[in-house]
């Protein structure tokens, strides 16, 4: 890459000799070098990445097509640090002609170009996966898919050219396929199978390394499950050795290879670990699937696309936009390229930059789009339209909590759309409590548990750079009954859930792992979790006037044995006369400290 | 000797004495009003007390004590007090059925421990026990001595001029003790004194507040040189050394006469409460109390007129404090002017003084010059 920064300032012959160095930087080739960028960095998060990237695709596909989602994501190990991913949907499916540039060739897809609000953005994450497992065990992606109008199903196996960015496509068959979907009830016991009439499936297998936590995959999904109430999640690992804790040797061999398309691997290499070999269609050693239920049967409202906005304008894309747009005049094309842009706020715009509202946008200078530009940002306009998001909604997130996380407290708050940089952007905050000790996996000692979602996918990684957890670091959360060390996260056995939902979520980096600290977002963030710890302190304050009572209960239990003993024995009492007492006065205790 | 009018004037009767079966029929009596209270009326019990403090009592310089007043504190039995209401009940019924009932005597220290069998309901702190001992006492309008308490502390030594005639315990056979051949030691003052019988041709109480300088009286034999009867009180008196001041100066018809330090403490604490008794034990100070007595010193005058300006020690905070409290809140020194007059002067002159400080003028100057000095003047606060 550096001829691309050849200087003036050599010899004629220097210059010449790098001209043949110099050549095209292929985008795929860029990635290629800089797979941290899209979250490759490491053998364990690739892992994730893949199986992120894939459900998010299924997801969007489901949410824009009115489907209900049925996803399945089977990860099977077949090597020392290698392992096979097939994530299953019954989606709408992709007709054939679209499967190879969708999964092999980057930048490609229908999110980039448009303003709404979906989980993929930029159409890089698929074809990254299947990229980086060809690069990492010269494997290709294997993709089956079947749509409603076709009898077969296709089976497309492709590998991506980096050089071009192109995809090769090496195998392209027609076959019988339905995607299929094993369910199991709470207890782990297999339910009827499920069979859908169409779907996508992708396979990918790559060098990978599973641990368990945080930052693994059954957590990334259990946090999906979440979020997505109206999804019913299927998921299943089959490692080779018992215990997921860190490899310690890199002997990659790649003498297994793939050959798993759909869903249901074949038990070549099963997993040593016991099951408890269930009767149903799964192979009798195969590690049963886990399913994490629907909760919900309502579909989310469909986000709606929009125009952008002026104010959240560069000045290069509004150049672009200049150069692209259909409009015959600037006042056209500021009115129906962009929104809120009225017949009267485009001649303004117009007037101020100095330039006539009937000029030929095309024609517009460099220099007079940065007056145009100047312009644009010091007119004052209506914000942006917001309907055009899909919150999960306040039940929506309480139902989530409730399913996957146990605690005593749940509450939810969605607040209304809010603009940054011309961007509408809407935030919901949840939270559950459990009581202390009640909960194992929520201690009351350690830091609470942050869920960050972007357009209602889970961001695991780079928390510490993410603009939610700036927010709720910054929350006082004292006020509410919490601990809460000054410049950190707040103490507790709690779980805080933060969504940001945005045509345009501002990542900071292209593998999207943390929010950028947009002081809009930061603000709309606080506010929500301050509504959230109001309702928490009131439950708390309660809990804690219930415990008082309770202590105060048996403090007087305690003693009132005593008196009627005392009395018994001054009195000459008997057993029963005593046991009047005792009750008489409980009672009597009972109803004035009630009443305190 | 002047002989005040006001001592001759008082007449108490002996303490009345009520029997074990009055005291066992009145701790009969509360427990069913509580009882009553319970299952009749449904309310939440109650127990009475008299305040115990000196806002609850009046100086009636015709009976010549402190006398207890009609303000009442209640304790109804509720979250707070129920812990409190409980050992109650338990305190009580131990009193009847062990001591009363059994004529048994016990000391405060050793119902302390037996409440250890109560359980949850046991005193944690002597102090506990203590407390709630005298809330009982009070509400029963009896002293702990009626109850079969004993009290733990000493009550006081005697030297001098006077035969004691006491019994054995168990034989009750008559014994003797002639308080001036008793060598270098001293006569104890016992925890019970009603029994007792005096002879003494003695002409006045000296009562000393410590016991060193009682010591030194007694070793160059003070007594015989001033035909007097000396009492230790090793600061404020007991109880038991109270009633015997009293009933030795009522049985011999003799003067008392009080020689503490110089400080509010020895005015307002100890010559107080010897003469009219205390705010806390109000309901019995009739019989804890002596009238008779008369304050001889160390007074501030007597820092002036003995030249004892260098051998003072300036007041501290709690000594002012609490000459100001005894100015606003004692009923004995609002009653008596001379007393302000004392206290007032004290706080101006900013300084207080030791019984010990004589020593200045030499190690017998107290008794060779100051005693005799001052009960030849024969001027001494009321």
């Amino acid at each position: 890459m550096t001829g691309n920064m050849a200087n003036a300032n050599k010899s004629t012959a220097t210059a010449e000799s790098l001209a043949k160095l110099q050549r095209d930087i292929s985008v795929s080739e860029f990635f290629l070098k800089n797979r941290h960028l899209l979250g490759f960095d490491n053998p364990r998060k690739a892992l994730l990445t893949a199986v992120k990237e894939a459900v998010d695709n299924s997801l969007d596909a489901c949410d824009e097509s009115g489907i209900l989602p049925e996803i399945s994501v089977d990860i099977r190990q077949t090597g020392d640090k290698r392992f096979c991913v097939a994530i299953t949907d019954n989606g709408p499916g992709i007709v054939r002609n679209q499967v190879p540039k969708i999964f092999a060739k980057l930048l490609y897809g229908s999110k980039f170009h448009r303003l709404r609000m979906s989980r993929g953005q930029q159409g890089i994450g698929i074809s990254a996966a299947g990229m980086y497992g060809q690069l990492t065990t010269g494997t290709s992606t294997v993709i089956q898919s079947k749509i409603k109008t076709s009898k077969k199903a296709h089976l497309i196996e492709v590998q991506i050219d980096t050089r071009a960015n192109k995809p090769t496509i090496l195998k392209d068959d027609e076959l019988d396929w339905f995607p299929q979907f094993f369910p199991t009830d709470a207890n782990g016991k297999p339910k009827q199978p499920i069979t859908a009439r169409h779907g996508t499936s992708v396979t990918i297998e790559m060098e990978a390394a599973y641990i368990r936590g945080k930052l693994s995959v059954d957590e990334y999904l259990k946090q999906c499950a979440i979020v997505n109430p109206h999804l019913q999640l299927h998921y299943r690992i089959r490692l080779s050795g018992p215990a997921p804790d860190e490899d310690s040797e890199t002997s990659t061999r790649k003498a297994v290879p793939a050959k798993t398309a759909a869903g249901k691997g074949d038990a070549t290499s099963a997993a040593p670990q016991a099951t408890k070999s269930p009767p149903l269609p799964q192979p009798s050693d195969e590690v049963p699937w886990i399913t994490f239920a629907r909760a919900a049967t309502t579909l989310p409202k469909q986000p709606t696309e929009i125009k952008p906005h002026p104010h959240g304008i560069e000045l290069g894309i509004l150049m672009q936009m200049l150069k692209d747009t259909q409009g015959k005049t600037l006042k056209s094309a500021l009115v129906h390229d962009f929104s809120r842009v009225s017949d009267r706020a485009a001649v303004e715009i117009a007037q101020r930059a100095g330039l006539d509202p009937k000029s030929r946008p095309t024609h517009i200078a460099h220099r007079e789009s940065e007056a145009l530009f100047k312009a644009i940002n010091e007119t004052k306009l209506m914000r942006p339209p917001t309907d055009c998001l899909s919150p999960i909604g306040e039940e929506a997130i309480m139902a989530g909590l409730k399913k996957e996380i146990e605690a005593d407290f749940y509450t939810a708050i969605t607040r209304g759309p809010e603009v940054y940089r011309g961007n509408p952007f809407q935030i919901e905050a949840g939270l559950a409590y459990a009581k202390p000790g009640a909960n194992a996996d929520l201690n009351a000692e350690e830091p609470v548990r942050i869920l960050r979602f972007a357009n209602k996918v889970p961001l695991l990684y780079m928390g510490g750079a993410c603009a939610i957890n700036k927010a709720i670091t910054g929350v006082n959360w004292k006020s509410y009954g919490l601990t809460h060390p000054r410049g950190s996260l707040p103490v507790g056995p709690m779980v805080i859930l933060v969504h940001m939902a945005s045509v345009w979520v501002p990542f900071t980096s292209e593998s999207k792992e943390a929010i950028a600290h947009y002081p809009e977002i930061i603000r709309e963030t606080t506010f929500a979790l301050q509504e959230c710890g109001r309702r928490l302190s009131v439950y708390l304050s309660r809990r804690r006037r219930q415990a008082e009572m309770e202590r105060k209960k048996n403090y007087i239990e305690l003693y009132l044995p005593h008196l009627a003993l005392g009395l018994r024995q001054i009195l000459d009492l008997d057993d029963r006369q005593e046991k009047t007492i005792i009750s008489k006065l409980h009672r009597m205790l009972e109803r004035t400290h009630l009443e305190e | 000797m002047a002989k005040s009018k006001k001592s001759q004037s008082v007449s108490v009767a002996a303490p009345q004495l009520i029997s074990k079966r009055d005291a066992s029929s009145r701790i009969v009596g509360v427990a069913n009003t509580i009882h009553q209270d319970i299952v009749k009326k449904n309310a939440r019990p109650r127990m009475r007390f008299p305040i115990r403090s000196l806002s609850n009592v009046k100086y009636d310089p015709k009976k010549g004590h402190f006398e207890i007043l009609n303000k009442m504190s209640t304790r109804t039995l509720s979250y707070n007090t129920v812990k409190t209401f409980a050992q109650s009940m338990r305190l009580l019924a131990t009193i009847k059925r062990d001591l009363l009932d059994k004529n048994n005597i016990a000391g405060k220290r050793e119902v302390y421990y037996n409440s250890k069998s109560w359980g949850e309901c046991r005193f944690d702190e002597q102090p506990e026990s203590d407390s709630l001992l005298d809330d009982m006492e009070a509400m029963l309008a009896v002293n702990r001595e009626q109850l079969g308490f004993i009290p733990e502390e000493r009550g006081g030594e005697v030297t001098g001029p006077l035969v004691v005639i006491d019994r054995q315990p168990g034989s009750h056979e008559e014994i003797r003790i002639n308080c001036e051949k008793l060598g270098t030691g001293a006569w104890s003052i016992p925890s019970q004194v009603e029994h007792l019988r005096f002879e003494s041709k003695a002409k006045f109480i000296l009562v000393i507040e410590t016991a060193s300088l009682f010591q030194r009286l007694v070793h160059h034999r003070y007594y015989e040189t001033a035909n007097c009867i000396l009492i230790s009180m090793s600061g404020v008196p007991t109880r038991a050394c109270r009633r015997f001041i009293r009933r030795l100066t009522d049985d011999r018809k003799i003067p008392v006469l009080v020689f503490t330090d110089g400080d509010p403490y020895g005015y307002c604490n100890i010559y107080r409460t010897l003469k009219v008794g205390s705010g806390q034990a109000a309901h019995i100070n009739q019989f804890f109390c002596v009238p008779q007595a008369h304050y001889l010193g160390v007074t501030p005058q007597d820092i002036k007129e003995f030249d004892l300006e260098d051998a003072t020690h300036p007041l501290e905070e709690l000594d002012i404090k609490r000459a100001k409290d005894a100015l606003k809140n004692d009923p004995f020194i609002k009653h008596h002017k001379e007393w302000q007059a004392v206290l007032n002067q004290m706080i101006e002159m900013g300084v207080r003084i030791e019984q010990q400080a004589f020593a200045k003028h030499g190690l017998n100057f107290v008794f060779e010059t100051y005693l005799p000095r001052k009960l030849k003047k024969g001027i001494f606060l009321p």
